[in-house]
């Protein structure tokens, strides 16, 4: 007695294989369609850029001839950004963390903490925008200063620091924490001795993950209202300020009138990958070399 | 090493003590001295962290109460029903009409142009990396999808408007200069990476034992793919959809450079459209002088925004709590 009919299974396997093979190089071709386009949108910005770069454009001031324009300032601004946004996300993030690993009982104050940071995760950074303008630039009258911008922009990056902390923290091995007891340190002891050093890789991969984010966000800072204007270079943390993603999104709407601003965005865009990719390598490096598995 | 350190920190101190050949009565009394400091710091350190960790909290009570306390300020100039049923939004001039639908109209289009794009490509990605690549394939191709996934929303702005447009209008010449169809296109290729890596986790979480048992049954690699591993995965699948979608709404600086400010209640898709992210750059580029109608819209389009987003999230953690298997 036959339980499967081999003939008619003979018959199907050809198609059955076949839809196979074409389903498998249908997901290729769409795995190889995000990749193409990597490679495309990175030609054509180095095309329309990289002959627009040297000394005089990174060290120039803004100005409305496309051939004496710089990005210096757009640069020292940028500089001035992250001078706000790396300590303050850092002491919110990683105090957030601390709080909800080690001393946060496992109840609904700690649980709507961690809904709180998943939701905020997921409010549109233009929003975020709008709570700088509102409470930073106007209520507290700081004005569009990089003081302002930084604050809004530690808000916007902070679940990433929360996030990649708490993970961080959560892998120390529990030995380590009651060897430190064991040896009668106290709990707060134990946290800065043993468990954030331990921590410590995980948590700066976090940080410049969230830093690297900030670099490239545009929408929260012209909300702010970064004017499209010229404005002189920033020398502290209360002046008014321009940065690199701005200064493309300016040149880029504005080369429907004028060419060659589509080369300065180009180039600015250049620049910008560099950073975001040296940021990107320190943190792939810094979690490879440095984080240990127990 | 530092944590070894920090091990025997104490343990040297204590060896301290023995060299300095203080009596018994001293070191209890020195003792004494750092404990009560580390008692104070010891009951200090949690309320500040506390302090620190409900900052969170106020970030967002900061958000929905700006929003909302401005958004009823400008209920009371522009009635709620004409302001969400008006197909007419002409924020300037002297007779300046409210209504949200131009803008939801287009953030509706450009979302579901992205989704087209992203759902489709960004499942077929990640039913590649999770069960017909290799294991060297899928370590070559993952890093390469995560720098796509962290390239800069402008710079994607910038590929939308001086590259995608022009491309696109060489096939379609009825296309206009800025048009919601080509910064859509783009939002669903910048979501690609998200909707892949997300579904592919949920994928990777089937266990193989099922895999197994289709394969034992005579089913060919796509069967097994696509009605076991997919239907198993397919809370997380799902909500990875959700949270695309959330992104795609509230994605701004594309829409923004490459679909320009006209506010068209239309649904053809070669035209220029605005979306609710869009507007809200370009009133605060203008300047709205604080009191007027006009800022005031910005606070009551955000605050639409807000809510369309929140549920979304929302949606996405319910479903993949609620329709999760577990295995």
């Amino acid at each position: 007695m036959k339980y499967v009919d081999t003939e008619q299974v003979h018959k199907k396997m050809g198609s059955r294989q076949i839809a196979n093979n074409l389903a498998k190089t249908l997901f290729f071709l769409a795995t190889l369609f995000g990749l193409a386009v990597l490679i495309v949108l990175i030609y054509r910005v180095l095309a329309d850029g990289l002959s627009w770069i040297n000394m005089d454009f990174l060290m120039n001031r803004l100005s409305t001839d496309p051939e004496k324009a710089g990005i210096w300032g757009a640069i020292t601004g940028t500089f001035w950004l992250m001078l706000v946004v790396a300590p303050v996300t850092m002491i919110l993030g990683i105090g957030t963390a601390i709080y909800l690993e080690e001393y946060a009982a496992k109840g609904r104050v700690s649980s709507f903490i961690k809904t709180n940071i998943a939701n905020l995760a997921g409010v549109p950074s233009v929003v975020f925008g709008i709570l700088g303008l509102t409470v930073f630039a106007r209520a507290l009258d700081l004005g569009s200063v990089v003081f302002a911008g930084g604050l809004t922009m530690a808000l916007l990056v902070l679940p990433v620091v929360v996030v990649a902390s708490q993970e961080a923290i959560r892998a120390v091995p529990q030995f380590l924490r009651e060897a430190s007891y064991g040896m009668g340190a106290t709990k707060w002891q134990t946290i800065k001795n043993v468990v954030l050093p331990a921590a410590l890789p995980g948590i700066l991969t976090g940080v410049i993950l969230a830093l690297s984010r900030a670099i490239g966000e545009t929408a929260p800072l012209v909300v702010i209202g970064i004017p499209a204007l010229l404005i002189p270079v920033p020398d502290g943390i209360f002046d008014k300020f321009t940065i690199l993603p701005v200064q493309i999104y300016y040149w880029t709407i504005d080369s429907a009138l004028i060419a060659e601003y589509a080369n300065l965005a180009a180039a600015t865009i250049v620049i910008l990958l560099i950073v975001l990719f040296v940021m990107n390598s320190i943190a792939i490096l810094i979690r490879n070399k440095f984080q240990k598995r127990y | 090493m530092r944590v070894l350190k920090g091990v025997l920190h104490l343990a040297k101190s204590a060896v301290e003590y023995d060299k300095k050949k203080l009596n018994v009565r001293e070191i209890i009394q020195q003792k004494k001295k750092t404990c009560s400091v580390n008692n104070y710091t010891e009951k200090l350190i949690p309320k500040i962290l506390f302090g620190i960790a409900a900052i969170s909290v106020f970030t967002t009570i900061g958000i929905v109460l700006t929003l909302i306390t401005e958004t009823i300020a400008f209920f009371k100039d522009v009635p709620f029903i004409d302001f969400f049923t008006g197909t007419q939004l002409k924020p300037l001039g002297e007779n300046a009409v409210f209504g949200v639908l131009p803008l939801l109209t287009g953030t509706i289009i450009s979302t579901s142009i992205a989704m087209l794009v992203a759902i489709p490509v960004g499942l077929m990605t990640a039913i590649f990396l999770s069960e017909y690549a290799s294991e060297k394939t899928r370590k070559a191709l993952k890093p390469l999808l995560e720098i796509l996934a962290g390239i800069p929303t402008i710079v994607y702005g910038f590929f939308a408007f001086t590259f995608v447009t022009p491309l696109l209008r060489s096939f379609i010449p009825a296309l206009e200069p800025t048009n919601i169809l080509s910064p859509g296109i783009v939002m669903g290729i910048m979501i690609i990476p998200m909707v892949a890596s997300l579904s592919e986790d949920a994928m990777s979480s089937v266990p193989n034992a099922m895999r197994e048992g289709a394969h034992a049954l005579g089913a060919t690699k796509l069967e097994v793919t696509w009605k076991v591993v997919v239907p198993a995965a397919i809370s997380g699948i799902i909500a990875s959809f959700v949270l695309g979608i959330s992104r795609a709404i509230g994605e701004t600086m594309i829409v923004t450079i490459a679909s320009g400010s006209s506010k068209n209640f239309t649904l053809d898709v070669t035209q220029s459209m605005q979306t609710m992210t869009a507007y809200i750059v370009e009133v605060t580029g203008g300047e709205a002088a604080a009191g007027t109608t006009l800022y005031y819209s910005l606070y009551a389009v955000a605050m639409t925004l807000f809510v369309f987003t929140l549920i979304m999230n929302l949606l996405a953690q319910y479903i993949s709590r609620k329709f999760r298997e577990e295995y």
